[in-house]
């Protein structure tokens, strides 16, 4: 009990230092196409005035990190920095032939497969130097992919704060309910990075979610 | 080096008793795992795995894809005992968990060339294979 106080207590002034230096590294977590990229790109959007990277229907966009540094955003006169990591989707198969249903050529479905697996290397790699994440979950889809609870089960062993966003609400089969059932240790906010809808609340989240990590 | 699994022979279901990787560091229990997975078999482990090896499992997989003919990945789903218990019994199961390992948990491993999907919620697993 007392080495956990003392544990908790070191934490909270790693992160208080690490966030007066802006140093909060924020990683973007999830499956493919659950909507990572569109939600930074909305955030950089929304403060920055530009977008991080390029979005598509087909599986596997994101096939590299992306990062934004010192991506700064305010809410009642309080700012709040960090380092925006975008981070391929995880996935434990990858089949080219998927790839080509959408249109692509047999090479090109091929070679974007090959970057796939190298993404998703990358991604893991990556949960050794993030310190904070938000993973992002398509809420029209079944929340309880094992893909999912790996990716917390690796974020709560190395005791890194988790927010769990609800994307794309704006589908008809959407349900934020079914997510915060699947995970109701974890705070979870619904919106859709499409439209923009829930951007306000999770902008208020985000605020207090970086403030339990400090 | 393109290598071939052995996938696309009769299915094989290969039941692993918890005994049989608790002994085994990280690498020995992929190693066992993998070596069934390319035989194209579906495992079916009694317990499961930690996070950290999970993740090491997917990244020795995608290692795997496109060098091994036909190898597509894994599918992958674990159920576990300690889920939806209340507060106290959630301890009493996280006491037992440190003392002999997630035993009361079920994993379902299989390659993706046979095993379509696997359907999961808290209570069960379903496995969905690839028509043959």
């Amino acid at each position: 009990m007392v080495i956990k106080i003392i544990k908790n207590f070191a934490r909270r002034i790693f992160f208080a230092l690490l966030r007066r230096k802006g140093e909060i590294k924020l990683g973007f977590y999830g499956p493919p196409n659950a909507g990572k990229t569109s939600l930074a790109n909305r955030i950089c959007k929304d403060w920055m005035g530009e977008e991080l990277g390029k979005v598509s229907k087909i599986p596997h966009e994101t096939r590299e990190v992306q990062f934004k540094e010192e991506v700064e955003i305010e809410k009642d006169g309080k700012k709040l920095k960090f380092k925006l990591i975008d981070t391929p989707g995880i996935a434990t198969k990858i089949d080219f032939e998927n790839f080509m249903k959408f249109g692509l050529k047999k090479k090109e479905a091929q070679k974007r497969a090959k970057e796939a697996t190298h993404g998703i290397i990358e991604s893991i790699k990556w949960l050794d130097d993030v310190n904070a994440v938000i993973i992002v979950l398509d809420s029209s889809m079944n929340p309880y992919s094992q893909v999912n609870v790996t990716i917390i089960g690796n974020l709560v062993a190395r005791e890194i704060p988790i927010l769990i966003v609800a994307n794309k609400i704006d589908l008809k089969k959407a349900s934020t309910k079914k997510v915060a059932v699947a995970f109701p240790e974890y705070n979870v906010v619904g919106i859709s990075a499409k439209t923009g809808k829930g951007m306000d609340e999770f902008y208020e989240e985000l605020f207090s979610f970086v403030r339990k990590v400090g | 080096m393109k290598k071939r699994s052995g996938l696309g022979k009769d299915l094989t279901i290969h039941f692993m008793p918890y005994s049989e990787i608790a002994g085994e560091d990280t690498i020995s229990r992929i190693k066992k795992i993998m070596g069934l997975i390319l035989e194209g078999k579906i495992i079916i482990l009694q317990g499961r795995l930690k996070p950290e090896e999970e993740t090491k499992l997917i990244e020795h997989t995608m290692t795997l894809v496109g060098n091994i003919k036909g190898f597509q990945g894994i599918e992958i789903a674990a159920i576990s005992g300690g889920e939806n218990k209340n507060l106290f019994n959630r301890v009493r199961y996280n006491i037992a968990r440190i003392l002999i390992g997630e035993q009361d948990a079920v994993t379902i491993i299989g390659p993706a060339t046979l095993v379509k999907e696997i359907k999961r919620n808290p209570k069960k697993i379903e496995l969905m294979l690839e028509g043959r």
